[in-house]
């Protein structure tokens, strides 16, 4: 089968899903009760496909030969022709972060859809939440095949649109309503510097295409690039500009600091549907995108880059602390995804273009590539525990080892593998970061470390919290759940052990060519150990229920609050969007509506109502107030043309 | 000498004013000989005539000036009035039903019809006193077609809101017409571009016309009647309202600005840019708070002309493509609205906002095209909506100051959240008496489905947009 067909196969067969449940799910009963089934199977093919594009692709004998990998061009349309060279296409490409995220996604959603039959079983819109599981996997691997920016904007929309349907799914609830709206309205406005940031870039660069705008940005010869380095406004060159509103939009979808506000209310929807989104594919799409247009990063703009690392660092540190203090255990996890993300955001930032120089560059793709696993697991096996015990509070569980088993197990990998023990796949992602953070930027490497610390700490803090911690009440009644929920965290499970053996680097790599993977065993030890302290903290406080996390929480005072209401983050956004904008824009709008306009119409039917009685009978004599508008505004142009202006 | 060939090409260049002449001459014999029976075949017969205006589309294009130079024929002209009789023909079918149960049902389409004859002469006038006519032709039938809820107090107040507005408009553009032919001597559109100096005389006659122009389009601060009369007519007539006109008067306003006054374009491009600020902030911050959806699209089409405007200041014939064809795009998202609100408006009397809340429990399709033409006029992508706007910014960005670019462009997350909030009601608001569940004709459904998919598709087909760009780039200017 070509490779065309392999790539339509991959991203059509889920929007196949989409229609076909979507319109036909709810009217034909056979469809509804095979929903699952029929979403899944699609999925299972493209899934398929997928991993045999990315093993043909990265298994090529070209490869072995010692060449670079170069991005192969599957198929190109030309969708609106300008005439002189330019056009806008619509179009598949293939490269090694393309063909990673493709692996990624359709495997990632084939585990939710699987688990989601056991999961979702007896909603009664099943069919519908199958079709927008479908939409969003369509529209995810659209953006992560896109050649060009223009595609990639309206894939970028769609999976907002789409992720935004998924959050807002139990709309009978008030809270999961508000949350998909601030979801959608926050990356609403970090989408608009997406596309401002991809127009200016378009613009100067005279192509929308990927490869031709990379080549032309990052070489620093080409009129182009001479064109928008020279362009400047407020102080900064066009292209800063570019790649900082680029940058932008993707902290928007990735939940970077200070435009994560969404995310711990995005947890609102259907569990499976955060490990899809919150973990695995959605929120890493602004990382996607930085590594994307990385080589202009690198190589054009070094300011650029370090505000990358430095909002990387900040994000990934930040949520960290939050982390500690929330007890809602998809909070924990979220929280934990905005810290993960910003580590694979600093380590594109440190990172330079080529060679062991771009070692951050795959660490960062390394580190997105683990975390899928992980975090899909985490969150799949949060979904089996709230089934359980139907509650989302720390509170509520404890000692649920025994009544779960295959939970448990699961759980304790992802919680091992996120904190960076050895041989779980995290820990050889994060070394690859720490590593490469370490050699240029030694402050931000010192953070990370800190920060890898404190992720030992919550995760075990919650591990123990849910599985240990004090006796249990009475389970038996409630069995783990269907086997179509256990065999997904079986298989993560596995995956999350083995993927960090993968040789990563010497297939993603910035320029193409490959990395030897080596790791420094002397160096692994202060993280490992800090990793090892955390659980041990985490495991003195938290092991057996006692009064410890209490009387510390105490003892930290207003501290313990301000972090545990997130630093009041929320609160601001609120003031000022209620309080400020609201009082200074909305209220003078309406009072001048009501006072002055109304009274000014009222006015002067007044005067004119004594002149004109023989149309007072139609209304107020409001049209005499339209009249002298309409005059006003002409008065107000011929002053402003023929006095001002001459 | 007229010869046989010179004949038939005139009549082909006046194809679409003969057959809407047709249909009319149709109608007043019909009401004559008929009275009101058979009207479901007069409708019929309408419809498919209007049809045939739609698809004159694709005849040659005439290329010719008529009537001592008054009138001009091209293959733009000929690609509008077919989408404004396309526009027509919406309307017509999504308000079938309406029509089947009204009595006045020939007068209706005869007020309308002989609105959209006047929009005819008005895009091919090439003279100022042929596109006053058109003008006045196109407006009077209008107010008397918002009067056209005979029982209700609202609707003749919006009539008459609508004919005293428009004759004050209309006074004050005849007199910027009678300075510019002071100035000029001439009132031949061709001529007057070469005659034209910039003076205080001259500038004031092109405010006045200007003024004209913007009261029709509602710009604001010419735009108080609007939203008084969209709330006062009749659905199909406010839709009326809302694209064909403003579509009219925004096709001959492109070219009478790049054409005519091209040596006033410093004065014009400040007077725009000051109509689109003032547009689309007042236009949104009014949206944003208003009940009744008639209004709520009234205030949002004021600010969707913001965007228009936007256009309007870019370069020649790109502008011009990106006008058109948003408009274009706009037709069927508004259409749309309309369309829905017009028929739960006729069978149920709600408007209100508050009144949809819920509506998708019973009515799936028309909440699903209702909150897809939202996202349309909103610009989400991959709805054309998103095509349309983009274009228009591409156009604006050109030359258009760098903070107004900013400014329309934070605006359009705002209004964002207002089409935001109709969906949300429509969907996710809880109601215990929503909406019954609504019936409707074969007719407006086909209308609805063809609606839908314009605005799924239209975007992802290149060769529109193209088209467009190769007429307007042809015979604009």
């Amino acid at each position: 089968m070509s490779d065309i067909t392999q790539i339509l196969l991959i991203i059509g067969l889920p929007f196949i899903a989409f229609l076909l449940l979507g319109i036909f799910g709810n009217s034909s009963t056979l469809l509804k009760n095979s929903a699952g089934i029929i979403g899944t199977s699609l999925m299972a093919i493209s899934c398929f496909f997928a991993i045999q594009i990315a093993s043909g692709y990265f298994l090529s004998p070209s490869h072995a030969s010692g060449e670079a990998f170069s991005p192969s061009i599957v198929f190109k349309y030309v969708w609106l022709n300008f005439g002189s060279g330019k056009s806008i296409d619509i179009g598949a490409f293939v490269d090694p972060i393309s063909a990673m995220m493709l692996v990624v996604v359709t495997f990632i959603s084939l585990m939710v859809h699987i688990f989601s039959l056991g999961y979702m079983k007896g909603e009664e819109r099943f069919a519908t939440y199958y079709a927008f599981l479908g939409l969003f996997t369509f529209s995810m691997l659209g953006l992560v095949i896109s050649a060009n920016i223009f595609q990639i904007y309206i894939f970028w929309e769609l999976v907002g649109v789409s992720s935004f349907l998924l959050i807002g799914y139990y709309f009978q609830k008030p809270s999961a309503v508000a949350a998909s709206k601030k979801a959608f309205i926050v990356t609403r406005f970090a989408d608009l510097g997406f596309l401002i940031g991809i127009l200016t870039l378009g613009f100067y660069s005279e192509t929308f295409d990927f490869q031709e705008l990379i080549a032309r940005l990052s070489n620093h010869q080409t009129p182009q690039f001479l064109a928008i380095a020279s362009a400047s406004f407020l102080g900064l060159s066009a292209l800063t500009w570019g790649l900082v509103l680029v940058f932008i939009g993707g902290a928007g979808k990735s939940a970077m600091f200070p435009l994560h506000i969404w995310l711990p209310d995005a947890m609102e929807g259907p569990t499976p549907v955060s490990a899809l989104i919150h973990a695995a594919t959605m929120v890493v799409a602004g990382v996607f995108l930085v590594a994307r247009l990385f080589p202009i990063f690198a190589l054009s703009d070094q300011a650029a880059l370090n505000i990358v690392a430095y909002i990387g660092i900040i994000s990934a540190l930040f949520a960290a602390i939050i982390a500690c203090t929330q007890t809602d255990i998809k909070r924990v996890l979220a929280f934990s995804t905005m810290s993960q993300i910003g580590y694979m955001m600093f380590a594109l930032g440190v990172s330079g273009y080529g060679g062991e120089e771009g070692a951050g560059f795959s660490a960062s793709m390394f580190h997105l590539f683990t975390h899928a696993f992980f975090k899909s697991l985490l969150f799949l096996g949060a979904g089996s525990i709230i089934h359980m015990v139907h509650s989302n509070e720390m509170g509520d569980m404890g000692g649920l080892r025994k009544y779960m088993p295959i939970t448990h197990i699961a759980f304790l990998i992802a919680c091992l593998a996120i904190s960076g023990i050895p041989p779980f796949a995290g820990f050889f992602s994060k070394e690859a970061i720490l590593h490469a953070a370490h050699q240029s930027h030694p402050g931000i490497y010192y953070l990370g470390l800190f920060t890898s610390m404190l992720t030992a700490f919550y995760m075990f803090r919650l591990y123990f919290s849910i599985f240990w911690s004090k006796e249990s009440k009475d389970h038996s009644h409630h069995s783990e759940g269907t086997w179509s929920m256990k065999i997904p965290l079986i298989i993560l499970s596995i995956a999350s052990i083995l993927v960090g053996f993968v040789p990563f680097s010497s297939y993603v790599s910035s320029d193409g060519l490959g990395l030897e993977s080596h790791l420094d065993w002397m160096f692994s030890i202060a993280p490992v150990s800090l990793a090892f302290l955390g659980i041990g903290f985490a495991a003195y406080l938290y092991l057996k229920e006692n009064d410890k996390p209490e009387s510390i929480a105490n003892s930290l005072g207003s501290i313990f609050t301000w972090v545990k209401h997130k630093f009041y983050i929320d609160e601001l956004y609120l003031f000022i969007t209620k309080k400020v904008i609201f009082n200074l824009f909305g209220k003078p709008a309406a009072w001048i509506d009501k006072n002055i306009i109304d009274g000014f119409y009222a006015l002067s039917a007044d005067i004119t109502t004594a002149v004109s009685f023989s149309i007072r009978g139609i209304q107020s004599g409001k049209v005499q107030g339209y009249a002298l508008y309409f005059f006003g505004g002409i008065l107000g142009l011929a002053i402003l043309f023929i006095y001002i202006m001459n | 000498m007229i010869t046989m060939m010179m004949l038939t090409d005139i009549l082909l260049a006046l194809k679409h004013e003969l057959i809407i002449s047709l249909i009319i001459f149709l109608l007043l014999f019909w009401k004559i000989r008929f009275d009101n029976a058979h009207s479901e075949i007069l409708m019929g017969l309408v419809n498919a005539l209007l049809l045939v205006a739609v698809l004159f589309v694709w005849f040659e294009p005439i290329e010719t000036l008529l009537f001592n130079q008054m009138f001009g024929s091209n293959a733009l002209t000929q690609f509008q009035k077919s989408i404004l009789s396309l526009a027509m023909l919406l309307i017509s079918g999504l308000s079938y039903h309406w029509l089947k149960n009204n009595a006045n049902r020939i007068e209706f389409y005869l007020l309308l019809l002989s609105s959209l004859l006047g929009m005819f002469f008005m895009i091919s006038s090439a003279n100022l006193l042929m596109f006053y006519l058109g003008l006045e032709l196109s407006t009077i039938p209008l107010a008397a077609a918002a009067n056209f809820d005979l029982e209700k107090r609202k609707s003749s107040e919006a009539a008459m809101k609508l004919i005293l507005s428009s004759s004050f408009s209309s006074a004050l553009l005849l007199l910027g017409v009678s300075f510019l032919y002071g100035c000029s001597g001439t009132l031949q559109f061709s001529e007057m571009s070469y005659a034209l100096v910039v003076s205080p005389l001259s500038q004031f006659g092109f405010i006045l016309l200007f003024a004209g122009f913007a009261f029709k389009i509602s710009a604001v601060p010419f735009h108080l009647w609007t939203a008084d009369v969209y709330e006062g007519s009749p659905v199909p007539v406010t839709a009326f309202l809302s694209f064909a006109s403003k579509a009219a008067v925004m096709f001959v306003f492109v070219s009478v600005l790049n054409q005519v006054f091209q040596s006033m374009v410093q004065t014009w491009f400040l007077a725009i840019s000051i109509l689109v600020f003032l547009s689309i902030g007042i236009g949104n911050l009014f949206a944003l708070r208003q009940e009744n959806l008639k209004r709520f699209l009234a205030f949002s089409s004021i600010s969707q002309i913001g965007y228009i405007l936007i256009g309007i200041l870019g370069d020649g014939s790109q502008a011009a493509a990106s006008i058109y064809y948003f408009l274009f795009i706009y037709l069927f998202s508004n259409l749309a609205a309309f369309g829905v609100i017009g028929i739960v408006s006729e069978q149920t009397g709600k408007e209100s906002i508050s009144d949809f809340k819920g509506f998708y429990q019973n009515n799936k399709f028309l909440s699903w095209v209702l909150a897809i033409a939202l996202f349309s006029l909103a610009g989400v992508p991959p709805t054309a909506g998103f095509f349309g706007k983009f274009f228009l910014l591409i156009a604006g960005g050109a030359n258009a100051y760098l903070g107004l670019m900013i400014f329309a462009a934070l605006n359009l997350v705002v209004s964002f959240y207002y089409y935001l909030r109709v969906v949300k009601a429509i969907f996710m608001d809880a109601n215990e008496s929503p909406l019954p569940k609504i019936e409707f004709d074969f007719t407006p459904k086909i209308a609805l489905y063809f609606c839908l998919a314009a605005i799924l598709l239209l975007g992802f087909y290149g060769p529109i947009y193209e088209h467009i760009v190769h007429i307007s780039k042809a015979y604009s200017f």
